[in-house]
């Protein structure tokens, strides 16, 4: 029973993961992007959690951290290149 | 290591003395200490001259690399012995000649004697080892020296180019006489000369047999100018006049002779020995001769003389090879082909050495050594006039000089290749006797050119650079000599038949010796009204007549177009083969990285599939295969599609994307094949690096920055089709062709026993195999260190500044 209900909640995930690389593709602007692909990111960490739930394992949950992690990250560094046009400023005196 | 050993050695040490004496003593001129060496190895030598009369030998061997069967076998019989006294003998003469014909102020003497010497301690490490590879080994030693020795005066353009022809001539002689060695060595089992001759016979049955001949003889016949390898011999001679004395007549380009007669007795059962060694030694002489008499440069004469001189010798020696197949006579008429050639080699020394003694002489008193220039020294150089005559009659044949009895003895060995059934020699065995008579009259006119050209006619002060006088006294001390001894060999041949020429001819046909065939008759026997002594009148006859027709008939030199000379074909063939290397390199070598990869990546292609299906390796194996999910078809699906896109995209940022939706995926696959660790990594090392894919794409210059398709090329396109095929296949049959069990459960039941740990991935990294974890380490830390410095370090940039 639970293993249906996985297994129809990942169909549902990797539905939503096309809408994603749609919008992905599409744009048409680069927030628009970074949003998507933000969204894919987080996407992912459901998929890896369902598949752990799978396989019936707690090995992955490092994984699902640190997806959330690079996510976050990847996020703050393009909208701060979108800002300011560069990631790591040179003045760290400001 | 005997005294012999250390005598043979003897020059090369004292090689390295040479430069510290030159500097210590300048105001004595160098060559007086070297002539001291020569000299006592002569005294030396010919000490053993009783010991080879009765017909022993002496072996001494010290040990050099006895594992390979490589021993320094010192050895000496007759034909050994003969050479090391010519080497010595003709060597001291040389010495004192050169003290006189070279400069103490001008020249440079240490590197002159040192070369010299390093020759002569080579030499008689030719001609006295008994081991094949440490004959080679000196015979190498002779070409190095006789290229620094004709390249002596190295700032002229014509001496680089000598010396450069040579070396490249005589090299590739001596590396396919290696290669013959080697095969005998494959044969018999050994180096040992003496052990080769024993097994003679079964040698001729082998295979390699033929090879190994053709293959010694290219050494002999390269090193002896042996048409059609005889052109570097006439460039030699912008050596120095002692080196051409003394290397280019008298002793090396005899190694091929000693070679050829040394060998003899290994190989000369065959028809194609006497053909080859026979065939090519007769044509030279014509070949030698008939070029000689085209020269203007004394020397240049001289140069195709001692070609010509040394084809006779050859012819002679192959000629005698047919005693090999008459041994049931009792009297073997063949062997005085061998005898001959033994008294022409020592008739050769002796008066070549002399007449290029005495050009030397004419160059040094005139500044020049054209014949065109020179004319009417008779009465300015009695003495040097004296020696070229003596010289000259004797080359040419004349009596009472020595030429003239080894002359008739070459015609008879001549004239009796008529009288042999074998080998087909009774049909196109004509030949021998008429281009020996040919070359014959040809060496009688460029004799004739030698001596009346220059030395009779008119006087041409006005051409001359120096006013010609006579020679010092020291300078003609060595021609004198040499020039007596043609005449002390020509009046009284037989004081050297039994001490010197019975035991070399024994050394060179040992197997008829041992049948107790008599050989000291024929020296002794050279009277009588024979063919020969007409063919001789004949040559003088026809000789006299066409030297005073020579402006008429001269025209016929011009009938070879100058594209067709050997020379012509020598150095076009270089400047050709140089241009195709460079062509083809420049064709393959295109600079481009792409290129390059398309080689690559083709030969895998080729290579893999070819023995792939050479051994039949394509296998497939079903049985061990896990089923597939669903899960795994999908994430294959999204790999697939990123990475089409990342083929296809129009803008390299989608590249980039795609190339980093690839790596999350594959991080997916090792989600769903439970690699937890290896998930991690992949995660944060594929955000790093699209990171960094962005900043380098951030950084391209504006203009190629542009977005277009990466351009459709078929060869490309097939090249990678073909990798992933062969990839494909590979994996296949090894997945398909498992042999052994993996060793991973020794790994799951120790993980925790042994190493104290639960995550064997991790255990595996820094316990069971940390080793490779530390070098990966430290691959991390040079590349890190590398991308500083590259940053950091602009030393162009600083120039520029």
């Amino acid at each position: 029973m639970l293993h249906t209900v996985i297994q129809i909640t990942l169909l549902l995930v990797s539905l939503s993961m096309l809408g994603l690389i749609y919008r992905v593709i599409k744009g048409p602007t680069i927030p628009d992007r970074v949003v998507a692909l933000d969204a894919i990111g987080i996407n992912l960490i459901a998929i890896v959690a369902l598949i752990s739930m799978i396989i019936d394992t707690y090995a992955f949950l490092s994984v699902i951290l640190l997806l959330g992690i690079l996510a976050f990250l990847g996020t703050v560094a393009f909208s701060k290149f979108l800002e300011k046009g560069e990631i790591i400023e040179r003045e760290r005196n400001h | 290591m005997t005294l012999l050993h250390w005598a043979i050695l003897s020059p090369f040490l004292f090689a390295v003395l040479i430069p510290f004496l030159y500097k210590a003593f300048r105001p004595i001129h160098t060559g007086w200490f070297v002539l001291l060496l020569p000299v006592a190895l002569f005294s030396y030598f010919i000490q053993f001259m009783p010991i080879t009369r009765d017909g022993k030998v002496i072996k001494e061997t010290a040990e050099w690399m006895p594992s390979f069967g490589i021993d320094f076998i010192a050895y000496i019989d007759g034909l050994g012995l003969l050479f090391a006294l010519l080497i010595t003998g003709i060597g001291s003469l040389v010495v004192l000649y050169s003290i006189y014909y070279l400069d103490k102020k001008k020249e440079q003497l240490h590197n002159f004697y040192v070369y010299l010497m390093m020759f002569m301690g080579a030499m008689l490490g030719v001609v006295l080892s008994d081991n094949l590879i440490v004959l080679y080994m000196f015979w190498e030693f002779t070409s190095i020296s006789s290229f620094l020795l004709i390249g002596y005066w190295y700032h002229r353009e014509r001496s680089r180019y000598g010396a450069l022809k040579s070396m490249l001539i005589t090299v590739f002689g001596g590396l396919s006489m290696l290669g013959g060695f080697i095969l005998l060595y494959l044969m018999g089992g050994t180096f040992s000369i003496r052990e080769l001759i024993a097994q003679s016979d079964q040698l001729m049955t082998s295979a390699l047999f033929v090879p190994a001949l053709i293959l010694v003889l290219l050494g002999a016949f390269t090193k002896s100018a042996q048409f059609p390898f005889h052109i570097w011999l006439p460039d030699a001679m912008e050596a120095p006049t002692p080196v051409s004395a003394y290397l280019h007549s008298a002793t090396m380009v005899k190694a091929g002779i000693y070679l050829v007669a040394r060998m003899s007795p290994v190989f000369a059962e065959t028809s194609l020995w006497l053909w080859l060694v026979g065939g090519f030694g007769i044509f030279t002489l014509f070949w030698g001769s008939f070029n000689a008499v085209r020269q203007t440069d004394l020397k240049g004469i001289l140069a195709f003389s001692t070609v010509s001189q040394l084809g006779l010798i050859m012819s002679l020696l192959g000629v005698g090879a047919a005693a090999l197949h008459y041994t049931h006579l009792d009297d073997n008429i063949y062997m005085v082909a061998t005898l001959a050639a033994v008294f022409h080699l020592i008739n050769h020394a002796t008066f070549k050495g002399s007449l290029f003694m005495v050009v030397g002489i004419i160059d040094h008193e005139t500044g020049t050594r054209d014949i065109r220039k020179l004319g009417g020294l008779m009465s300015f150089m009695p003495i040097t006039f004296t020696v070229a005559v003596i010289g000259a009659f004797s080359m040419a044949g004349l009596p009472p000089f020595n030429g003239f009895l080894s002359k008739e003895m070459f015609f008879t060995g001549m004239v009796r290749v008529l009288e042999m059934d074998i080998f087909s020699l009774d049909t196109i065995g004509i030949l021998f006797p008429v281009l020996a008579w040919v070359g014959s009259v040809f060496t009688f006119i460029y004799s004739m050119i030698l001596v009346f050209k220059t030395f009779t006619g008119e006087h041409q002060p006005e051409k001359l650079e120096k006013k010609p006088h006579e020679a010092p006294f020291g300078m003609l001390i060595s021609p004198i000599i040499l020039a007596s001894l043609v005449i002390v060999f020509g009046f009284f041949p037989n004081i050297l038949s039994e001490r010197i020429i019975a035991p070399a001819v024994a050394a060179i046909t040992p197997s008829l010796v041992e049948e107790g065939h008599a050989i000291e008759t024929h020296i002794t026997f050279w009277h009588g009204f024979t063919p020969e002594l007409f063919m001789t009148l004949g040559v003088i006859l026809f000789g006299i007549l066409l030297y005073q027709l020579l402006p008429k008939w001269r025209k016929i030199y011009s009938w070879i177009p100058e594209r067709l000379t050997l020379n012509s074909i020598y150095d076009g063939g270089l400047v050709r083969g140089e241009r195709a290397a460079f062509s083809f390199t420049r064709g393959y070598m295109t600079g481009f990285i792409r290129s390059y990869l398309v080689y690559i990546f083709s030969f895998f292609i080729v290579i893999l599939l070819f023995s792939l299906w050479f051994k039949g390796a394509f296998t497939i194996n079903t049985e061990e295969l896990a089923p597939i999910g669903v899960y795994e078809i999908a994430i294959a699906l999204l790999l697939v599609i990123s990475s089409v896109t990342i083929l296809f995209a129009k803008s390299r940022l989608t590249s980039i994307i795609a190339l980093g939706a690839a790596g999350y995926t594959v991080s997916l696959f090792f989600v769903l094949f439970r690699a937890p660790d290896l998930a991690l990594t992949q995660l944060v090392i594929e955000t790093v690096s699209v990171a960094l894919f962005l900043l380098c794409f951030y950084h391209l210059p504006k203009l190629s920055r542009h977005e277009e398709r990466m351009k459709f090329k078929l060869e490309n396109a097939l090249i990678s089709i073909g990798v992933g095929i062969v990839v494909t296949l590979f994996a296949i049959s090894s997945y398909s062709t498992k042999l052994f069990d993996s060793i991973s459960s020794y790994y799951i039941e120790n993980v925790y026993e042994e190493a104290g740990g639960k995550n064997m991935v991790n255990v595996i990294l820094v316990d069971f195999r940390g080793f490779d974890t530390l070098f990966e380490i430290c691959v991390l830390a040079i590349a890190s260190l590398g991308i500083y410095s590259m940053i950091k370090l602009r030393l162009t940039r600083r120039k520029e500044g």
